[in-house]
């Protein structure tokens, strides 16, 4: 998804790290061989980066200018969670989140050039006190479920996978807003993705609450 | 022999002492792993010292060594321990992260492409702007 964008821009200064926040180390390298990206891309198996942004879920992304610093904090990266209301069986979608999916992908785009082009001039780039007020603040329990979340990673890594998948189990208790934390130890499709039955209860669990917030960002559908 | 983990990496420690809840390091142990350092005024890190918390002193040293649970505890920081004693994780406390993403500076970390080799993000990339995007395969 970021490649074409990333050879549209690059020569304006701009690039695109991408974090693969996935700890089977073979996992992530087929999409990547895939996407064939000539952008950074760094493995992150003990979920450092969600830990260090408090992220909470795949894509997430942050915009950092060229001083390092945070013009945009944590949002999706112009995802729609248009999978809610997908059927099930058929899998086929909505038209009308097609067209939301599409809206929002787009817009989130654009808002990129925008800033690529116009720099802090840009409506989407946010001054520090705007940026400050969209920082979530992590609590307590958000620092324990990742040092516990790192330990059941280690854990299992060294084959000690029993007590390892405890400690993720804990992880998740204690920051249960993180799908990160909960789909990286979740059970896998055949195509590795966390999406079975116990996924599809969780997400059915959110209620009225956004799988993926709404991004807080004019041209946003 | 204990294995730390910090915002460091990794570290083995082989002459920590493990009773139970209590994880008893010496200071250049400590230190090595962790940076903070015992010094007359207390504990201290990037040249700031937290004192010893009074009456309590000897939960945090005893007999030349740094009970690492209490220090941590003390400190606000996050912790946990594998169930043989022989993992220990030293966290860090929500307000200091949060504290740090509050400065807007992008916190900086060092990561593995898939070919091994290791990239710390803001030397390699200061001077654009950047897109940074997580993802996973699950």
């Amino acid at each position: 998804m970021w490649q074409a964008l990333y050879e549209e821009l690059r020569a304006q200064n701009f690039t695109v790290v991408a974090v693969a926040m996935d700890s089977r180390p073979a996992d992530p390298l087929p999409w990547i061989e895939a996407a064939k990206p000539t952008y950074l891309t760094l493995i992150d198996r003990d979920h450092r980066l969600a830990e260090l942004y408090d992220m909470v879920n795949v894509p997430e992304a942050v915009w950092i200018d060229e001083a390092g610093r945070i013009v945009r904090p944590p949002e999706p990266a112009g995802s729609y969670e248009g999978f809610r209301r997908m059927n099930r069986e058929t899998k086929e979608m909505p038209e009308d989140v097609a067209r939301l999916t599409a809206q929002t992908k787009a817009a989130y785009l654009d808002a990129i050039r925008d800033w690529v082009r116009n720099g802090p001039r840009s409506e989407h780039a946010l001054d520090p006190r705007r940026a400050e007020a969209r920082l979530k603040a992590p609590d307590e329990n958000v620092a324990r479920a990742h040092a516990a979340f790192r330990l059941g990673q280690y854990l299992i890594r060294a084959g000690r996978s029993e007590e390892g998948r405890r400690w993720l189990e804990e992880a998740s208790r204690l920051h249960p807003e993180s799908w990160c934390m909960w789909r990286q130890q979740a059970g896998v499709n055949e195509t590795g993705l966390a999406s079975l039955p116990d996924f599809w209860q969780r997400v059915d669990a959110l209620g009225d609450k956004r799988y993926y917030p709404a991004i807080d960002m004019k041209g946003m559908p | 022999m204990v294995t730390l983990l910090t915002d460091q990496g990794e570290r083995t420690v082989a002459g920590a002492r493990v009773e139970r809840e209590r994880l008893w390091l010496t200071p250049s142990d400590l230190e090595a792993a962790t940076g903070w350092e015992l010094q007359p005024e207390g504990f201290c890190h990037g040249g700031a010292c937290v004192p010893l918390p009074a009456g309590r002193e000897s939960e945090l040293v005893r007999d030349g060594r740094v009970e690492v649970g209490a220090l941590w505890r003390h400190l606000g920081k996050a912790l946990t321990h594998s169930e043989a004693g022989d993992v220990w994780v030293l966290g860090e406390a929500a307000g200091d992260r949060a504290a740090a993403l509050r400065s807007l500076q992008a916190p900086d970390f060092t990561l593995p492409d898939p070919s091994g080799a290791m990239h710390s993000l803001l030397s390699e990339l200061r001077g654009k702007k950047v897109l940074l995007v997580s993802w996973a395969s699950w």
